[in-house]
Parts: structure tokens; C-alpha cells; sequence
């Protein structure tokens, strides 16, 4: 059996996954397994080292924060959970990933935390968590902390972070896109989430499978800002993703598609 | 470790990164479970843990300690002990080279289990998404799971089973297998 050599550890708490992770050097962690068991089947997984196990660690609580709409969601909680719920726009791009069995096993701190794959970008998530504004409570290197989505997904990449919860905001209007392959079990080659909080916030969107992980499109939201219309916005996304060739679309189907995308997810956006 | 297979304990030696596919299969001998694509993508391994269909290829079996594991050795045996989804498969052609079956049936008990009466056509189509078949096209499999979940398991009823019932909602093909 090619992972032997790993050594597994089963933390039976929070507080325990955190203090067997340390600052997180040598240690995989290993959430529901639907990206690492097919490694282990390719023989890619990490030889030697620690393998830190979550599912006794009692993260997969879903929690409604007092009154205002703002919901903690544990590292291990379920896709089948989320897709469920009504947390736009994360529960649309939830409903999308893979099949039934899947969703029930697969985890949101795994999706934000998927590595890109050679072959295609992986966390069909992250642009929804991205325009929901969602912060990051992590622990690691200088103990625990939360954050942006949109700074835990800049950080360096040799800095190694154990997500313990997601927390959002439900916003007032949420909408999602993705552009598919017409296969179950693909990652959808883009996705795009736009989502409008009360009070006098702006549009946040983002974009997945424009770059190795998911990015917030600031120009786009500063000329929504600006009142240019939803095409003229959508076209300045050009000029700051530079979408790649990959196994999924090339980079030329990509440029051409990204605008479409957001244009219409923005006019469901105002409709919805 | 142990592991509850079909209401047997047994004492798995297999380390704990194995997968239940493996464990199945090479330790323990229980072969219902086809090695299919190993990451998760065509549906042949599919096995109930407590009840709910997962991918044997995509389960440590280290997290199945305490679980109970059902495989279609213990859904039921020919020829008196079928369940009916196993003999709507058979009554009603619904298996042609076989690889997929395991995982069909699997994944089909486990939704009847979950409606708990009949099934329409569009759940069947959400459950089996991700389970590949290259033989049949799908249609005799779908019919299949509709006549289990109305107690139609005989082959003389299977032709009204393809008028839909007026109630029906329209079908959103999308995706795999439609």
C-alpha cells in the first residue's frame, strides 16, 4: 500500500487537530478524501510525513451566528449540507459539484483548500465564497486567526493553514454561473458569483478557473460602482485574469466566454 | 482496526489510508464492488456506509470505524433473497455487461430506502448522475428503479412504466447519464 508510510493522526477535537497541526510543516490534512484517495490510487501522495485525519475532530457544525444572517460553517460540513441550505450564492455552486455521493463526502474546507490540479483548477467554491465576502478561521504558524477568503487564497504557498470554520454573511442578492463540461464529475471550467449585501455595499463578484484559484474581480465591481452597465463592467474582468490553457477549455474560449458569464450573471443578479 | 461488513465484524489488518475498495476486495474478499476509474468518476464501487451510498474507492477505511458497510452480498442472494430493485434489474433487462450493476443497485436501494415509496423518473436521473453505464443508455436501468420503488417487480409491468404519470414533473436533462 503506497501511503503506509504516512503516519495518521485522528485528533478527537478541535483543539487537539489544532495542536497535532503545529505550524503545519510535513502534515497533510485530510478532510472527506475525495481529492486525496484518488492520489493515493495514482501513487501521488506525499511519501513520509503526517497525515492528519478530520473526521472525529467535530468541525462539521453548521451554526447561525445571532439574528442577522451571518452563519459559521465548519471545515468539515458537507457539500450535500450546503447545497441544501439557503446560503446564496454558496449553495448553488455547491448544488453543482459532482453527484449526490460525492457532495455528501466531499468537505468545504477541502474545496477551499484544493490545490489547482495539472489538468484543471479546482474549488468550485471559492468564487462563491469570494463574493460573499466569507472570512477564514484558521490555525497554523502564529496560532489562530481569520480572515478574508480573499487573504487566506493570497497567501504564500508554502505557508500551510488548518481551516477550522467559514463564516458568511447571507447577502440580500446572490447569484451563480458555471461553465460546464457536460460530465458529472469535471470541474466546471469557470464560474462566476455575484453577490449584494444591505446598506450601501457595493456588487462583489468573483471568478473561478481564471487563474490557479479563484479571484475577486475589482474592477469590474469599481465600474459597477462607477454605474457603468453590466457589459461595460464585465468586459474590464480582461484586465485583471489572464485565463490559462488546461484540460477543461483553452485560454482563448476562456477570454471569450469570461464576459458573457458575468454579464448574465449580474443581469440574474438584478432580477433575482 | 475493525470493520462491520454486512453485519459481520471483522479484524482488518490493511493500513489506515487503504481504501474500503481495497479492504473489500483484496483483504476481505468481497468482490461485489468493481474496480472501476478510482477517483470517484463512474459509480461501480458504490457501497452504503450506514445506509448512504458512498464510493468505496474514495473512503479511507480508517473513518469507517463503528460504521455498518452493506455491499450487495448483503442487499440479498439469488434466487429466493432478492431485493426488489435486484429483481426489477433482472425482470426488466436492465443489466447488459453487468460492470455498472453493483453500484446501480446500490445507489438505487439506497434512494427507494430514502423516498420510502415510488420514486420519479427525475430523482432516479439525480441519484444514479454519477454512476457510468456504456452498455444500456440508461432507459432499462431508470425503469428499473421506478418499478422497484412501486413493488413492480415483475417483467409483465414494465411497459406502462414508460408512460410518465400525468404529475410527473418535466425532466431538465442535464448532464450525465441523460
Amino acid at each position: 500500500m503506497r501511503a503506509s508510510d504516512t503516519e495518521v493522526l485522528t485528533p478527537g477535537s478541535a483543539a487537539q487537530a489544532v495542536e497535532a497541526f503545529g505550524d503545519g510543516r510535513g502534515i497533510t490534512v485530510f478532510a472527506g478524501g475525495t481529492i486525496l484517495m484518488p492520489e493515493i490510487a495514482a501513487g501521488r501522495y506525499p511519501r513520509g510525513g503526517r497525515t492528519l485525519m478530520l473526521d472525529r475532530a467535530g468541525l462539521d457544525q453548521l451554526d447561525q451566528l445571532g439574528g442577522d444572517g451571518t452563519v459559521a460553517i465548519g471545515a468539515m460540513v458537507p457539500l450535500s449540507k450546503l447545497a441544501g441550505s439557503r446560503i446564496e450564492p454558496l449553495a448553488a455552486a455547491a448544488r453543482e459539484v459532482g453527484d449526490l455521493e460525492i457532495r455528501a463526502q466531499a468537505t468545504i474546507g477541502g474545496n477551499l483548500c484544493a490545490p489547482p490540479a495539472a489538468e484543471s483548477p479546482r474549488g468550485d467554491l471559492q468564487a462563491a465564497l469570494l463574493a460573499m465576502g466569507a472570512r477564514v478561521r484558521s490555525a497554523g504558524k502564529a496560532g489562530e486567526r481569520t480572515e478574508s477568503v480573499e487573504d487566506f487564497l493570497a497567501r504564500s504557498e508554502d505557508e500551510t493553514r488548518l481551516v477550522l470554520a467559514i463564516e458568511v454573511d447571507k447577502p440580500r442578492r446572490a447569484s451563480y454561473l458555471s461553465l460546464r463540461r457536460p460530465h458529472a464529475h469535471s470541474y466546471a471550467a469557470m464560474t462566476v458569483a455575484c453577490a449584494q449585501n444591505d446598506g450601501n455595499g457595493g456588487v462583489r463578484v468573483a471568478a473561478g478557473g481564471v487563474a490557479p484559484r479563484a479571484k475577486r474581480l475589482h474592477g469590474v465591481e469599481r465600474a459597477l460602482a462607477e454605474g457603468a452597465s453590466g457589459e461595460d463592467a464585465a468586459a474590464r474582468a480582461l484586465d485583471e485574469v489572464d485565463p490559462q490553457d488546461d484540460a477543461l477549455a483553452s485560454a482563448w474560449y476562456r477570454r471569450n466566454v469570461l464576459p458573457t458569464l458575468i454579464t448574465r450573471a449580474l443581469e440574474q443578479l438584478q432580477g433575482g | 482496526m475493525e470493520l462491520n461488513v454486512n453485519g459481520v465484524t471483522h479484524p482488518i489488518s490493511s493500513s489506515p489510508l487503504t481504501s474500503l475498495l481495497e479492504v473489500l476486495r483484496q483483504e476481505l474478499g468481497i468482490v461485489s464492488p468493481k474496480v472501476g476509474c478510482r477517483q470517484g468518476a463512474c459509480g461501480t464501487c458504490t457501497v452504503l456506509v450506514d445506509g448512504e451510498p458512498r464510493r468505496a474507492c474514495l473512503v479511507a477505511v480508517a473513518t469507517l470505524q463503528g460504521a455498518e458497510v452493506t455491499t450487495l452480498e448483503g442487499l440479498g442472494t439469488a434466487p429466493d433473497g432478492l431485493a426488489p430493485v435486484q429483481e426489477a434489474f433482472h425482470a426488466g433487462y436492465a443489466a447488459q455487461c453487468g460492470y455498472c450493476t453493483p453500484g446501480m443497485l446500490m445507489a438505487a436501494h439506497a434512494l427507494i430506502q430514502r423516498a420510502g415509496g415510488p420514486v420519479y423518473r427525475e430523482q432516479v436521473i439525480e441519484a444514479l448522475s454519477g454512476h457510468i453505464c456504456r452498455c444500456t443508455g440508461y432507459v432499462k436501468i431508470v425503469d428499473a428503479v421506478i418499478a422497484a420503488s412501486r413493488g413492480q417487480v415483475d417483467s409483465a409491468e414494465f411497459d406502462q412504466l414508460l408512460r410518465p404519470e400525468p404529475s410527473e414533473p418535466e425532466i431538465e436533462v442535464k448532464g450525465s447519464p441523460a
